[in-house]
């Protein structure tokens, strides 16, 4: 596989008038075309920071990112980012507000318009389109909020705890949703969280991050035998032999102490 | 997952009575009935103030050289409405109030929207400005209107009053509403690549309608105040001019029939700010 996006020994500092804080410490990763990985880490570890250096919105203090071999200097359009919540514009309908992106970057309106309304209707919300986001439930509005990520075609998806948020059934059943849609399109996707059961149902290959200064502690491949080669879905993966040895794995090597 | 929250798009007017039960029924009649008694008892409140404000000075209850009455409110209102002279047509008064009001009330919110945007703009700028706003709002307002008198003229300087006093509060309102948004919302179009220009206009300013209209409700009122104090000062005419002209001449009708007016103008100027609210709250949450 190819690199698609490519960490090279980054570095990142936080200057405020009360600390200097070293927020990762070289770090490099490979991502390869298609190829869906998930970053663990406990709050603070700057997971989210990761993402937000490929999508370009903060440079690294030390190191380059590069995405299709070139280096990252600003936000791009092959890069779709999805955050902790949907943060829906209550002042635009649904589709206006799938329709942001393409406004922003100057894109064809005509055809971004068709394609929010055909990711829409794909997504269980071609009703809705002309509803306001205080009208959904809080699965619709992620989903409409993966609309708006997608309606600017990107090819790699940062997805940064995408689903915290949501109630824990919601979650499971649009993790289920997501990783097959992200797969059909064959999209690069990072996605980061601290739940380690989301991380192993649904990547390929899991990255553990280490306390500040963040470091890859490791890596894993995630692969089931019993589903005869292919993946199984995140809900269904949760239930193989497997699941659970990668769960222990990564949680010992979180160091998680709760008290003291 | 996929439902959908019926309460939030519930309509206020109440539907036809088929299909309802009983229950409902008696509930929906209960609240129009007391959605009723309220309007007639603020409506007896009034007729209740205005009778007693009529009796009192008649029965020598109290002074009517201090307090005038109704009847001579509206008598008074019938000569003002055709008269000329030194009284001049009640209709010129309230026009010429209602338009130094009116600009005063819009210059100061295109000023004040202006100032909040800049500071906003160049965070540098705020920080060498915020002392001196936080000063200028403190400021009592009323203080300047012999400066602004001497300055600007008998015209401009009621102008002048009414913009001081009211873009101040403007300026530190708005720019507030500016720095309560979501910075994840400006993070969220950021990763779309959008300009500054572009998070004022898609994220920040549509983000910060709910607080402009708040503005604009307590701006309208303090622009009247300042209407109304550069009148006292200086002018020829408007309410201001006509109340303190009629004090002078212990004319108390004059006087209360022009504070009459005022109330009206105020409350006419604030239901169309509340109205303007209802239209844009109807689009959104």
């Amino acid at each position: 596989m190819t690199a698609k996006v490519e960490l090279r020994d980054i570095s990142l500092r936080y200057f405020t008038t009360e600390s200097d804080t070293e927020a990762l410490r070289s770090v490099s990763l490979n991502v390869g075309a298609g190829e869906f990985i998930a970053i663990v880490g406990q709050s603070g570890c700057g997971k989210s920071t990761l993402l937000s250096l490929v999508a370009g919105i903060l440079k690294p203090t030390g190191g380059a990112v590069l995405v299709d071999g070139r280096p990252v200097t600003g936000p791009m359009r092959a890069c779709g980012y999805m955050l902790q919540q949907d943060y829906l514009f209550e002042w635009r309908t649904v589709l206006e507000n799938v329709l942001i992106g393409p406004e922003i970057q100057g894109l064809d309106m005509k055809a971004a318009r068709e394609r929010g309304v055909q990711l829409l209707r794909r997504y269980g919300l071609g009703e809705f389109i002309d509803y306001y986001p205080h009208q959904l439930s809080g699965g619709m509005r992620q989903r409409a909020a993966l609309a708006r990520t997608l309606c600017t075609e990107p090819d790699i998806l940062l997805l940064d705890e995408p689903f915290s948020a949501l109630d824990f059934q919601t979650r499971l059943a649009l993790a289920d949703e997501v990783s097959e849609i992200l797969r059909r399109e064959n999209k690069t996707v990072i996605l980061v969280t601290h739940d380690i059961s989301e991380a192993v149902s649904m990547a390929d290959r899991v990255i553990v991050m280490s306390r500040r200064p963040g470091r890859i502690k490791a890596e894993h491949l995630i692969t089931f035998a019993g589903a005869g080669g292919t993946r199984p879905k995140p809900f269904k993966a949760r239930h193989e032999p497997e699941f659970g040895r990668y769960f222990d794995t990564i949680w010992g090597e979180l160091e998680i102490h709760v008290g003291h | 997952m996929s439902v959908i929250d019926r309460d939030a798009t519930a309509e206020p007017a109440l539907p036809a009575d088929d299909g309802r039960s009983e229950a409902y029924r008696a509930f929906l009649r209960a609240v129009r009935v007391r959605r009723w008694m309220i309007w007639v008892s603020q409506a007896l409140l009034l007729v209740l103030f205005l009778v007693l404000w009529e009796i009192a000075p008649r029965a020598h209850w109290v002074n009517p050289m201090l307090t005038s009455y109704p009847s001579a409110i509206v008598s008074a209102f019938d000569r003002l409405v055709l008269s000329a002279g030194n009284e001049g047509n009640i209709f010129h008064h309230t026009w010429v109030t209602l338009v130094e009001a009116v600009v005063g009330f819009v210059v100061s919110m295109i000023l004040g929207l202006a100032v909040a945007v800049a500071l906003w703009w160049s965070t540098f700028l705020y920080k060498v400005i915020d002392p001196f706003l936080v000063v200028a709002n403190a400021l009592p307002k009323i203080a300047l209107v012999p400066i602004f008198y001497i300055w600007l003229g008998d015209t401009t300087s009621i102008y002048a009053m009414a913009i001081a006093i009211a873009v101040f509060i403007t300026i530190l309102m708005i720019f507030n509403g500016f720095q309560e948004i979501d910075p994840n919302k400006v993070k969220l179009v950021r990763t779309f690549g959008a300009t500054r220009a572009q998070i004022l206009a898609k994220v920040v300013l549509p983000g910060s309608v709910p607080t402009m209209i708040a503005a604009m409700k307590i701006n309208v009122g303090l622009a009247l105040v300042g209407v109304i104090v550069g009148e006292f000062q200086s002018s020829k005419a408007g309410l201001g001019y006509l109340i303190v002209y009629g004090s002078q001449i212990y004319k108390m009708d004059l006087v209360m029939t022009s504070v009459s007016i005022l109330a009206v103008m105020s409350t006419v100027m604030y239901l169309a700010i509340a109205a303007f609210e209802r239209r844009i709250q109807r689009r959104r949450q």
